[in-house]
């Protein structure tokens, strides 16, 4: 039996059926990566012994009868996500030989569900990147076609999701890297609210922004693992503690009647024309299921942009001191004094564009500049976020194209550092008001996947899940497959 | 704008990063760009708003001062580069 692209939720019917053990389920994923991953590199390691130890566990939970809806299914997780006695990179040479000491809250929940975590996927390095070209460990192949970014920065684990590697990844998504590679990949990218799930473990890029999230097949499946590592931890001093709804029961809801807002400013000249069609098509689709279209606008979306790359390498460049070749990470061998070695170590060990942002954010925050800089950007920041809100006055979701153009070319952006960023412009509003949003598959452009972004108000993942789930029940377009994923 | 290498040096030394000499006409150029970039900012109207520190308007969270956390010196400091009798080892300074 091929289980290869199959839904968690179909593989957890299968288990539960006793059609298939997670041992096979897993060793199919093996055999996929081992097959397609030289190719495409969306693994940084692969962790077969442990991966088929727990499968076996999990086989021994369900015959005891004390398994879950996810005990058995494979899945992977981000490099950034901290693994007990796995090496955790972050894509990084800083960390090339970083082992954990512990798993991240995330990890930790979604191993006692009984989850069988394959390895841990490629990214941009530390998260900067928007197409996965800064890892240490090579660039990530877009699954639909090779020569192309899978975007970043959570590439590996679009692609590995994208080319039927594991049903389900996680990512983390600061300006959009979970939400962009999945439209570059025609996947479903789920980012919840700021502080919805602990940061414990994540390892810190900007602590205002980051958020962990889910990269999958449906709507469906990002619920069903929502569901687990979505809710209060102590560990982390930003997460919520509002309670956590039954996703799974909101996901049916009907979207008749309700209203969708669509910021006029997200067509302008920058939205590539037959993108644009395809986003249009998918409006069409939820007027024939009763919701109704709004225009409204965001007439600050142009500062978003700018105001996101003030604020992230501020925060991650604060972030970012703590490598110092001391405690962990990478040590340069030939200093003679503290601050040699500081300098060296982090100059060896970090990458040109980690270098840049730390640079970028020392220059906003350093004497004479601070306030020209970094306070004006926190408050373009409450600008930008109360233009959002106030949609949200009007409208119970908010839809647009999630990037402006379908995957571009490897190498095409990676010299023009202000160009790669401006592929964030649909998506950094949404981490700098700290708001929900999924991208989900709603088109072929020119044999590349497009993506709808859906945006809704703080904690309102049940809402979004619920209008993406609507949508794969009306289309077919999150079933297609790449090529380069057969 | 235009970075001068002194701008260049100064930024790394304050991020403490070590910039090749060959490398800074490359970092002036890039970081200008972004810059010019981020410089739009300043044409926006923010009036008496007031600074976004957070996403959401939550408090500090405390917790009790309690002791959760056991002696795990030597199991953490096997990431250490160099370690000796529990401490990390670094390169004199106190003459």
């Amino acid at each position: 039996m091929s289980t290869e692209r199959l839904s968690i939720v179909a593989q957890s019917r299968l288990l539960t059926r006793g059609e298939v053990s997670s041992r096979e389920l897993t060793q199919a994923c093996l055999d996929r990566i081992a097959a397609l991953d030289p190719a495409l590199n969306a693994f940084i390691k692969v962790t077969p012994e442990q991966a088929l130890a727990a499968a076996d566990q999990a086989d021994q939970r369900r015959r005891a009868g004390d398994g879950g809806r996810l005990t058995g299914v494979p899945m992977a997780h981000k490099d950034i996500f901290c693994t007990q006695g796995v090496a955790t990179t972050c894509a990084s040479r800083m960390l090339e030989n970083f082992v954990s000491p512990y798993d991240a809250t995330v990890v930790e929940r979604l191993k006692a569900a009984g989850m069988v975590c394959v390895g841990k996927t490629n990214m941009d390095e530390f998260a900067m990147g928007s197409s996965n070209e800064t890892s240490y460990f090579g660039a990530v192949k877009n699954p639909w076609d090779q020569a192309c970014s899978p975007g970043g920065s959570s590439g590996g684990s679009a692609a590995a999701v994208a080319a039927g590697l594991v049903p389900m990844a996680t990512g983390t998504d600061t300006g959009g890297s979970i939400r962009q590679p999945a439209a570059l990949c025609g996947i479903t990218g789920f980012k919840p609210t700021y502080g919805r799930i602990s940061r414990y473990g994540i390892i810190a890029f900007a602590s205002s922004l980051d958020q962990a999230g889910v990269l999958a097949l449906t709507a469906e499946d990002a619920a069903l693992i929502m569901q687990e590592i979505a809710g209060f931890d102590e560990r982390d001093s930003t997460c919520s503690q509002a309670p956590v709804p039954d996703y799974m029961a909101g996901l049916e809801a009907s979207i008749k009647g309700k209203k969708i807002g669509v910021p006029k400013e997200y067509f302008d000249e920058g939205l590539e024309a037959n993108y644009g069609k395809a986003v249009q098509e998918a409006l069409d689709v939820y007027r024939k299921l009763g919701a109704e279209i709004v225009e409204v606008s965001l007439p600050n979306l142009s500062l978003a942009v700018p105001t996101y790359y003030v604020v992230c390498p501020a925060e991650a460049s604060s972030n970012l001191s703590r490598y110092d070749g001391v405690r962990f990470g990478h040590r340069a061998s030939d200093a003679d004094d503290l601050e040699t070695l500081y300098k060296r170590s982090r100059t060896e060990g970090f990458g040109e564009e980690v270098k840049r942002r730390i640079m970028t954010g020392t220059y906003v925050l350093s004497a004479g500049y601070y306030d020209a800089y970094y306070l004006k950007a926190q408050k373009v920041r409450q600008l930008i976020s109360d233009d959002l809100k106030n949609c949200f006055k009007r409208v119970d979701i908010l839809a647009g194209p999630t990037t402006p153009t379908t995957a571009f070319r490897l190498g095409e952006k990676v010299d023009d550092p202000v160009q790669m960023y401006l592929n964030d412009i649909y998506t950094v509003s949404v981490n700098l008001a700290g708001m929900p949003g999924i991208s989900i598959p709603c088109g072929i452009v020119d044999g590349l996947p497009a993506g709808l972004q859906l945006v809704g108000p703080h904690f309102a993942e049940e809402q979004v899940l619920n209008f993406a789930h609507a949508y794969q029940q009306a289309t077919d377009w999150h079933l297609k497959t790449p090529a380069g994923g057969r | 704008m235009t970075l001068s290498a002194k701008d260049i040096e100064y930024i790394a030394h304050l991020a403490r990063l070590e910039i090749d000499q060959a490398d800074v006409p490359a970092y002036a150029d890039k970081l200008g760009k972004i810059i010019d970039f981020i410089d739009e900012l300043a044409s926006a109207d923010t009036g008496e708003l007031v600074p976004m520190a957070h996403p959401l308007q939550m408090r500090q969270r405390l917790r009790p001062d309690d002791v959760t956390e056991t002696d795990q010196r030597d199991y953490y400091q096997e990431n250490a580069p160099e370690t000796a009798g529990g401490l990390y080892v670094v390169p004199r300074v106190v003459e």
